[in-house]
């Protein structure tokens, strides 16, 4: 086993022929894509899945559901199930009930006469249904609605907030020498250190006295000007040549002319990555709004979603349904931005 | 259009003194060349003038009024630099433009003088590019026309032309003095090549370690060098200096070191020759030949001769000095003269 | 100069294009707006003092959310009560770090007065040494596989990186959904001639799932340093190992394992760090159990001062600096180390 894995992990490049080392590899990739994609996909189909599909065991792979038809005679549908007869026929037949280990089961065709199989005899006949409504319903009932409006929002104002004190930040801090420098980007690496997780109930404290609790903005302020934000934004700025800024002050710009017309443009590509982090922290930022965030009206996506796990522990079907809209938007700027974030990521070595 | 005075400048990075008290005054619309060594002083003195360095001491007044303290974007004046700093997210119009956007000028007003501008600099099919996709040329262009647009008080050149290669660099030397001559503005020039201040400058400002060593229009500084560093550091190829006991007659003056450019140096008969050298080298141009040749005590002496040249290295080459041209410098390398022309500035 | 002009200046591509056409639109409109009062200000102040102009609301924000609440952490770990505001809070002293630290024996968390913080302490341990361990284990072995010269790797990348992004409760849920009574892996199990499990009643298990699961939403993170540090590592150096007749073994032990070393380094401290405060995912998939199973200091932390029927501010106060102790030693160090990697 040692010797395979010392194999697979030191075989050189090189080789055209297929080593058997490159078949380990791709196996492992390939458990990869099982292990990684699998409970993604899982946690997709299953939220298409009906109530009662979700309660089956062991469930089905795809989202099923029972057949039923109306039988004239019995107010509501009935399941539908095929049944093997003692003369070894298969037959279509509806349930009316079980009792025990026998079934009473009616010919839909013939729903005068009633027959009675053992319950092991019969399997439900089933087809594919999407159960959509777990994805309708929670808008109607749950003021689902609100809490994607309220992630939004907090999402996008706090991503521009940062963006904005965190460019300013960065820009002094990168073109500027003044007194005090060294004091502040001692503060920056300060605040590095201190997670928002061990300061909760003072920053509680502080949010209290500004009027701002169970507002959004109790979410939004706090997080917005991050140390990282500043430190990737700097390091960029440093590479801007000087000269350029000089050049705008001969110019005739404004200090701030230069920042926002100068500065600015060309750091767009460390900008981009910070909006991209941001939009992640923000997006799935939970420990801070869940401790602030009391009153429903105000909860966020991730608050919503720990809430509903808690109080409709039988509600699987609408919670899955939700995790899935929560979990969208963040697959959907990954599949657009992959190459870009991963190469942000590897050259910052933050996240 | 402006004049510019500069009064007892001097600039210290910590302990160390860049600029050494500079005092200077350049008329309304003169081209002035800042020539010196890399590590003299006349970087650091461009951008005091350009007010992006503070001075240690001393004043600094544009068309009287004193500037010393005021920041660089209220100076009135334009810079190209030596990277030319073009804006690299802009157009070739908004390079030019940003400047007259912060100064609040009207759209149609701005669009009228960066076309003209870029009529005159043969920019007007590349309005639209940005920077990344022009040429060195034209790079370099854009940047004069940024600060052309301007019509500044006072143009400054940082090095402009040192990124170019060397056609280039010969024709756009023309451009600038075809520029000057038609647009006329007061213009300061900084470059290390002489032949660029040579050619370029009403007057030029020889700077040696954070001081002024000469100040003079470029024949003056040619042809009566105040010192030596001056008079080694124009003219190419260089002065020849040799120490004054080698060169007969000459031994009983004031003088300890003698200067004669390579073109005054003419071989001649042996009889009258002031020193017999050995040729080590012989540089043949066509048109012209250089003789590299070594004296008594192998003292170095360049010598210039019109036309082509039979000789080989190993000669043996008597030659005289036309005592018209013989520069005499004492102990202390100042320019021995009854009254001269231009005191070497001391602080 | 020229090549920081072209690499600057270069027509850029992807997101940021667009972001740059949106960008310069608003910021133009923007501009109109912001710019004369900022240079009213500059002609105010001088330009020389404008960068603590532009300073100025980054220093205001960190100053109201991060050094202020230290400072009232502080003061609230040496007061008691139940009030939040600081002035309303009688002194107490050393009493609530006291309690948190007496112990019978630090071993047994069942001695200590306060048990909940030392099963809390005890399980953060737990759960940092194997998630280290995993983490460290499963990054090195993917970054690797992912260094060979594969077919798709990019799409490989992406699949291992993925789930990075995904919100904490929203992979708990994924594997919540999987792990219960009669969630897919019970079926695979039983289907295979196995027995149901439990999961989140048997503490071992739940232990186990609260790292995996973790492992699982951020490896692809530390994959990317560590194959960023591979491809940095100069392909001339295999060669010249290759023509020297290296076994492989020793050019990984050697040449691979030295030069990426640095950066093995960054990760460590780093999962380090972010094990000590783990909470989320956790939190949602086992909600701290069975029983006090998987809390964490953190949710220890919380608990004490927002969940609780008492809110103990005092308590949460004292054991969040005694946490932050420990995270300031522990970013010293990736400071340190990250710094001596970029030298």
């Amino acid at each position: 086993m040692t010797g395979k894995l010392r194999r697979l992990l030191l075989a050189r490049r090189g080789g055209a022929s297929w080593h058997w080392t490159d078949v380990a590899s791709y196996g492992y990739l390939a458990l990869g894509v099982l292990l990684m994609f699998g409970p993604v996909l899982w946690l997709a189909l299953s939220s298409f899945k009906t109530p009662a599909a979700l309660l089956e065991f062991p469930p089905s792979l795809l989202p099923m559901a029972q057949s039923e038809v109306s039988v004239p005679g019995y107010p509501q549908p009935l399941p539908l199930f095929r049944v093997t007869m003692e003369d070894g026929s298969v037959r279509e037949l509806a349930q009316v009930r079980r009792v025990g280990i026998t079934a009473q089961m009616v010919d839909p065709a013939a729903p005068g006469q009633t027959i009675r199989v053992p319950a092991d005899r019969r399997t439900p006949v089933r087809h594919m249904a999407l159960a959509v409504e777990n994805y309708t319903d929670p808008l109607t009932q749950f003021d689902f609605l609100r809490f994607l409006r309220n992630s939004l929002v907090v999402t996008v104002v706090a991503t521009i907030i940062t963006l904005l004190i965190n460019s300013m930040a960065a820009y002094a801090l990168s073109v500027y020498e003044f007194r005090g420098k060294k004091l502040a980007m001692l503060g920056v690496i300060g605040t590095l250190m201190i997670p928002i997780t061990i300061i909760l109930a003072p920053v509680y404290l502080v949010v209290t006295k500004l009027g701002f609790v169970d507002s959004l903005w109790a979410v939004i302020l706090p997080g917005a000007a991050t140390p990282t934000g500043v430190f990737l934004l700097r390091q960029y700025m440093l590479t801007i040549p000087r000269d350029l800024i000089e050049a705008a002050r001969m110019d005739k710009a404004s200090e701030w002319r230069i920042y926002a017309r100068i500065v600015m443009p060309l750091s767009m590509p460390a900008l981009a990555v910070l909006a991209i982090f941001s939009v992640m922290w923000r997006w799935n930022e939970f420990l801070w709004p869940l401790a602030v965030l009391t009153k429903t009206e105000v909860h966020t996506l991730p608050i919503a979603l720990n809430a509903f796990q808690g109080e409709l522990q039988t509600q699987w079907h609408y919670l899955l349904a939700m995790t899935v809209v929560t979990l969208l938007p963040v697959a959907l700027v990954f599949a657009f931005l992959q190459r870009f974030i991963t190469s942000g990521i590897a050259n910052t070595g933050m996240k | 259009m402006a004049g510019l005075e500069l009064r007892g400048i001097r600039k210290d990075y910590g302990s160390t003194a860049v600029l050494k008290g500079i005092d200077l005054s350049i008329a309304d619309g003169e081209f002035v060349v800042f020539v010196g060594p890399s590590g003299c002083g006349k970087s650091t003195l461009l951008r005091v003038i350009a007010g992006l360095e503070t001075v240690t001491a001393g004043d600094i007044h544009i068309d009287g009024a004193e500037v010393t303290r005021t920041a660089a974007s209220d100076r009135g004046l334009a810079m190209v630099f030596q990277s030319y700093a073009l804006y690299p997210h802009m157009t070739v119009h908004q390079n030019m433009s940003f400047a007259l956007e912060n100064m609040g000028i009207a759209k149609a007003e701005i669009s009228s003088r960066v076309d003209r501008a870029a009529r005159m600099l043969r920019l007007t099919d590349y309005l639209q590019r940005k920077p990344a996709a022009l040429s060195g040329g034209q790079r370099q262009r854009v940047a004069i026309g940024r600060a052309i647009v301007r019509d500044p008080k006072i143009f400054l050149f940082d090095e402009p032309l040192s990124n170019l290669d060397a056609e280039l660099r010969v024709a756009t030397r023309k451009e600038l003095a075809a520029l000057h001559a038609e647009i006329g503005g007061t213009m300061i020039y900084v470059t290390h090549d002489q032949v660029e201040a040579m050619t370029l400058a009403d007057r030029i400002v020889v700077l040696n370690g954070g001081r002024i060593e000469q100040i003079g229009t470029p024949l003056d500084l040619y042809n009566r060098p105040a010192n030596l560093f001056v008079a080694g550091f124009i003219g190419s190829p260089r002065m020849n200096l040799l120490p004054t006991e080698l060169v007969r007659g000459e031994a009983a003056g004031p003088a300890a070191t003698l200067g004669i450019r390579p073109e005054h140096v003419e071989p001649c008969a042996e009889a009258d020759a002031d020193l017999t050298v050995r040729v080590d080298l012989v540089e043949q141009l066509g048109g012209e030949t250089f003789l590299y040749a070594a004296g008594p005590n192998d003292v170095p002496l360049t010598i210039r001769c019109d036309g082509q040249s039979r000789l080989v290295r190993g000669d043996l080459l008597p030659v005289r000095f036309s005592r018209d041209h013989l520069h005499r410098f004492d102990a202390a390398g100042l320019a021995c003269r009854p009254e001269p022309l231009l005191a070497r500035s001391h602080s | 100069m020229t090549d920081t002009m072209r690499s600057h200046g270069a027509p850029a591509r992807g997101p940021s294009a667009a972001a740059a056409a949106v960008t310069t639109g608003s910021a133009n409109a923007l501009m109109r707006l912001t710019d004369p009062p900022m240079r009213a200000v500059q002609r105010l102040i001088g330009a020389a003092r404008m960068p603590y102009v532009f300073l100025l609301p980054n220093l205001v924000f960190f100053g109201l959310f991060v050094f202020l609440p230290i400072g009232i952490n502080i003061v609230f770990s040496v007061t008691g009560g139940t009030a939040l505001f600081p002035a309303e809070r009688p002194y107490v002293g050393a009493e609530h770090y006291a309690r948190l630290l007496d112990c019978g024996s630090y071993l047994e968390a069942a001695s200590c007065r306060e048990d909940l913080f030392w099963r809390g302490v005890g399980n953060t341990l737990t759960f940092t040494v194997f998630q280290m361990v995993a983490m460290v284990l499963f990054s090195l072995v993917t970054a690797l596989v992912l260094n060979r010269p594969i077919r798709g790797r990019g799409f490989f990348r992406a699949v291992y990186f993925f789930p990075v992004l995904l919100s904490p409760v929203v992979v708990a849920l994924i594997w919540k959904w999987i792990l219960q009574r009669d969630g897919l892996l019970n079926a695979v199990l039983t289907t295979a001639g196995g027995e149901k499990i439990l999961f989140f009643v048997d503490p071992g298990w739940a232990m186990f799932w609260s790292v995996f699961v973790s492992v699982w939403a951020h490896m692809g993170f530390y994959t990317l340093i560590l194959l960023a540090g591979l491809q940095a590592i100069p392909r001339d150096v295999y060669e010249a190992a290759e023509m020297d007749g290296t076994r492989p073994w020793r050019v990984f032990h050697r040449i691979t394992l030295p030069l990426l070393w640095p950066n093995l380094l960054v990760v460590l401290v780093l999962v380090l760090i972010r094990s000590v405060q783990v909470f989320d995912e956790v939190f949602v998939l086992t909600g701290g159990g069975p029983g006090t199973a998987t809390m964490m200091v953190v949710q220890y932390i919380y608990a004490t001062a927002f969940a609780n029927q008492v809110q103990n501010f005092g308590l949460a106060g004292a054991a969040s600096v005694l946490l932050g102790v420990v995270l300031f030693v522990l970013t010293l160090i990736q400071l340190f180390l990250t710094r001596r990697r970029a030298s």
